[in-house]
Parts: structure tokens; C-alpha cells; sequence
């Protein structure tokens, strides 16, 4: 065991222990300030795995973006912490059938997939390869995600500006 | 260096790794930070008072310099006072998450050419990424304290980082479209040399585009530097913690030692942000005139004295923070959304642009 693998450890725990938590926790905040330290272990993965770029993308718009939208939203919705969440159990048959399914599958990809084994040299930079890809080879899809970004922007402001 | 004498000290890699990691990123801390933000708190009380035409702190010591030691070890023995009705581990862990967050931005800033705390191909990206926490502390410290000011504090800073946060990127953004790099070591490397290299003056060599980029240059630091006052929630752009509205904002209901956690987030946010203002755009640690170690021959003072002209250089913009604090009024909450949306972000936009073509030429 080196320090990689320490490393590894550290944040996969991180990542699945703070994911449980979300799910189970019955108040809503609590999940979502738990749901801080899953984003942040995934991109701490991200980051072993020698995805700088995706890692620092992961912080900013999960973190910085969509998780402080989400909290401002719960905390802006009126006595949204007396709601009572439910986390009780439901269709048990169907559900156990259905996650069996699912373990199953993932259980054979993963062992019947050959891994691509990596030597642990210093990951290269990823930066600029992704952008030269995003600008020739992506050039049409990446320009066609921004349109939709763009057009949900769109949509949010006119939602916000209708008059009664 | 350090990881190899404790890879001799332990004669494991493990524990060699962990345990020179934990000292590398403690350094700047111990050595930076603290004695920095002592220096800051009085200089702030100093440089109030002389331009209130008072003289502030002048009891303990000469000119009242320990004012700042007696304060903290006057914290150290606060009692800590946690209201009964706040979420007990939110409001317990909020202040770790908000200094946690300010402190993490050090680790990519280059104090000198020897000492960088990782030398991150993204640098500048990695800053603007980990400041996020600071967002989600903040915001974890509001809802805590159960307290309609902390509330209402947080709130408002929150909005106010995440718009302000914009214009800042698009700034970076264009800079990086000049200099072709995020980090901020190469970015401070390449403006070596005069200060006529730096990225203010239109950034390194003499062409026809370096004479284009010097008004984009400027405007674009105008936009950084007023963003960044914003996301640090300095004065003009305090309301966060307005004390004529809402006590103290978000750490309203913060005694003792986590107060000044708050507080040492504060100032180690107002140096992080001065220090990515004078990497991106003032030659961070390079000499504007040349080094006296390359004079004299002497190589290793050229180090010191590079981490000397980044730390004058960042506190000459935190002095800066501090004279506008004292000058001008605060702004209204939609008056602070007007400046970043209405008039900061259109012309960050076109700002980029026309860079983009200068680089294009």
C-alpha cells in the first residue's frame, strides 16, 4: 500500500460514507451540506485518475454552482425543515428484484471487463488536449450545449419576469 | 527535500509522504498567514484612525503594536458561547469549512520560484474551484446560527460571491487567452525581467499586440480588482455583514476562537485575492527592477528577495482593500447587483473579446 492508494482510500470512504448519509439523513439541509463532501471526494478522485480539468470542473460547478443553488433554494422555500421526509421502505419486493438486477450487472461488467492498467508515472495535463478536442473534433456538439444552456437561460429569465 | 530526510527519518514512504505533506502545507500558515493577518488587523486599525484623524490603538506597547497579540490571547480565554437553539454541528463546523476553504487557495499561489505549495498545471483554475467552500461555509454558517441576521447575512453573501464570481473568471479567462497558461507560476515566470513585462503593461516582448492589450489590460484589472473587493465581502461591497442592518452578518451569533476563524478567513482571503492580482497582472514575484543577488552574484538571496517583492506587492493591494474601506460609502444590496450584472459582466464580455482578437493578430 503506497500513498496513492491511501490517497484512494481516503476519498473513495469520503465519497460513499457522505452518499449515505445523504440518502438516509431525514433533514434536508443536513443532506445537502453532506452532498459537499461527495462532490469533493468524487473530484478527489477525479484528480488520482489524473483528471485535473474534470476534477476542478466537478468543484466548480457542483460545489460552487449547483449545490449553493440547491441549499438557497431549500433554505429560501418556506418551513421546508417540518416537512416530513419520507425515508421509510416501500414496495420491498419489487425494489430488491430490481437492485439485484442492477448488482448483477454491474458485478459481471466488472469482472468480466478487461481493466486498462496504467504505470503510476505523473499524469500528464489535461487541459489542453480537451481544449483542442472541444474546438475541432467536438466543435458541433460543444457548440450545441451551449445553445441549450443559453436557451434554459433564456427560459429562467422570462420565467422570473412574467408578469401576474 | 523535506520528503526525502523523512523518508531516512522513518524509512517508510507512507509515513514520509503524510508527514512532510502535513509540514509543506502548514508552512505558509505558520510562517505567512498568521503573522501576516496579526500585521493586518492592527495595520487596520492604524490606517482607520489616521484617516479618521485619531490615533487607534496606542496602549499596548509602542504605538500600540500588540494590540493585536493582547486581542487573541483575549479570544483564546473567550468563553465559547453556543446558543441553544442553533444546529449544534453545522455551527461547530461551519468556521473549519469557511477557513478551510480561504486557506486551500495558498496552496497554488507562488510565494517565490522555490516555494510553491503544488505547482498545479491549473492554478488560477484550482483558486477560483476551492473558494467554493467558502460559499457553502458561509452559507452552512447563516442557516446554523438560527438567527434571521446570520440568515439574511449569509444570504447576501452568498449572492454576492456567486455573481461577483463571473466577472472574475471572464478577467482570467481573457488572461489566459493572452499568456496561454492557468498557472500561475509559469504566468509569473513569464513576466520576468522590467516591470515593463508585466501583464498591466500588455505582458512580455515589444510587438504591435503588447501596445493594443494595454487598455484591455487595464480595464481588465479595474473589473478584477473591484470583483474580487466583492467576493471578499470588503467595503464598498460589505452589506454581508452591514452593521447598521444586520449586526454582523453571518457571524453574528460567533464567539472566542471561532469568531476568529472567521476573521482569520477574512484577512487570508483579502491577501489570497491581492496575491492573485499582483501574480496575474503585476509580475507576481518577479522584481519590477531587476534582483541584487544577480548583482552581487550571491544565487540564493534571488528566492528571498522574490518572496519579499510578492509580499509587498500583495499587501500594497490589501492596504489598498483597507484605504477604500475607510473612504467610501456602502452600496444598497440591488445597487451591488446592478454594478456586477449590468455593468461588470457586459463589460468583462467585451473586454474578452477584444482581447481575443488582439491575440488573434
Amino acid at each position: 500500500m503506497n500513498l496513492y492508494d491511501l490517497m484512494f482510500y481516503l476519498f473513495a470512504a469520503l465519497t460513499v460514507i457522505s452518499g449515505f448519509f445523504v440518502v438516509t439523513n431525514r433533514n434536508i439541509i443536513y443532506s445537502g451540506f453532506f452532498l459537499l463532501f461527495t462532490f469533493f471526494g468524487v473530484a478527489g478522485i477525479y484528480v488520482l485518475l489524473g483528471a485535473d480539468f474534470v476534477a476542478i470542473v466537478q468543484l466548480i460547478v457542483y460545489v460552487g454552482g449547483i449545490l449553493i443553488l440547491l441549499l438557497f433554494g431549500v433554505m429560501l422555500t418556506n418551513k421546508i425543515t417540518n416537512v416530513e421526509i419520507k425515508t421509510g421502505t416501500i414496495n420491498i419486493y419489487p425494489a430488491t428484484i430490481a437492485i439485484g438486477l442492477l448488482t448483477g450487472s454491474l458485478l459481471a461488467a466488472l469482472i468480466n471487463s478487461s481493466w486498462l492498467t496504467v504505470s503510476t508515472a505523473a499524469p500528464e495535463p489535461t487541459t489542453k488536449a480537451l481544449g483542442t478536442m472541444l474546438i475541432q473534433e467536438y466543435a458541433l456538439i460543444f457548440e450545441l450545449l451551449g445553445i441549450i444552456l443559453l436557451i434554459a437561460l433564456i427560459g429562467a429569465a422570462s420565467m422570473a419576469r412574467r408578469e401576474k | 527535500m523535506m520528503y526525502d530526510f523523512f523518508v531516512d527519518l522513518f524509512g517508510n514512504t507512507v509515513i514520509a509522504g503524510i508527514a512532510s505533506g502535513i509540514l509543506m502545507s502548514l508552512l505558509p500558515l505558520f510562517l505567512f498567514i498568521l503573522p501576516y493577518a496579526l500585521f493586518a488587523v492592527l495595520a487596520e486599525r492604524k490606517v482607520s484612525a489616521h484617516m479618521q484623524d485619531r490615533l487607534g490603538p496606542m496602549r499596548i506597547g509602542w504605538h500600540g503594536w500588540n494590540q493585536t497579540i493582547a486581542d487573541i490571547i483575549k479570544l483564546i480565554q473567550k468563553e465559547d458561547i453556543v446558543a441553544s437553539d442553533t444546529d449544534k454541528p453545522l455551527f461547530n463546523f461551519a468556521p473549519v469549512l469557511v477557513f478551510a476553504g480561504s486557506y486551500a487557495a495558498f496552496a497554488a499561489i507562488p510565494f517565490s520560484s522555490y516555494y510553491i505549495g503544488s505547482e498545479v498545471d491549473l492554478g488560477i483554475f484550482y483558486i477560483i474551484a476551492v473558494t467554493g467552500l467558502v460559499v457553502a461555509g458561509i452559507l452552512m454558517a447563516g442557516w446554523a446560527s438560527n438567527n434571521k441576521y446570520s440568515l439574511l447575512g449569509s444570504m447576501r453573501s452568498v449572492a454576492q460571491i456567486v455573481s461577483y464570481e463571473i466577472p472574475t473568471m471572464l478577467v482570467v479567462l481573457s488572461l489566459v487567452m493572452v499568456s496561454e497558461t492557468m498557472s500561475l507560476h509559469t504566468l509569473s515566470e513569464m513576466q520576468t525581467g522590467y516591470f515593463w513585462n508585466w501583464y498591466i503593461f500588455g505582458g512580455p516582448g515589444f510587438s504591435l499586440t503588447k501596445f493594443l492589450l494595454i487598455p484591455s489590460m487595464l480595464i481588465g484589472f479595474i473589473i478584477i480588482y473591484i470583483s474580487t473587493l466583492a467576493e471578499v465581502n470588503r467595503v464598498p461591497f460589505d452589506i454581508p455583514e452591514a452593521e447598521s442592518e444586520l449586526v454582523a452578518g453571518y457571524h453574528t451569533e460567533y464567539s472566542g476562537m471561532k469568531f476568529a476563524m472567521f476573521f482569520l478567513a477574512e484577512y487570508a482571503n483579502m491577501y489570497a485575492v491581492s496575491a492573485i492580482v499582483a501574480a496575474l497582472f503585476f509580475g507576481g514575484y518577479q522584481s519590477p527592477v531587476g534582483y541584487l543577488g544577480n548583482l552581487l552574484g550571491v544565487e540564493w538571496l534571488i528566492p528571498i528577495e522574490q518572496f519579499l517583492w510578492f509580499a509587498a506587492k500583495g499587501l500594497f493591494f490589501v492596504f489598498v482593500q483597507m484605504w477604500l474601506r475607510w473612504t467610501l460609502p456602502r452600496l444598497r444590496v440591488d445597487q451591488l447587483m446592478a454594478v456586477s450584472w449590468k455593468y461588470l459582466i457586459p463589460i468583462a464580455f467585451v473586454n474578452l473579446i477584444v482581447i481575443g482578437f488582439i491575440t488573434l493578430i
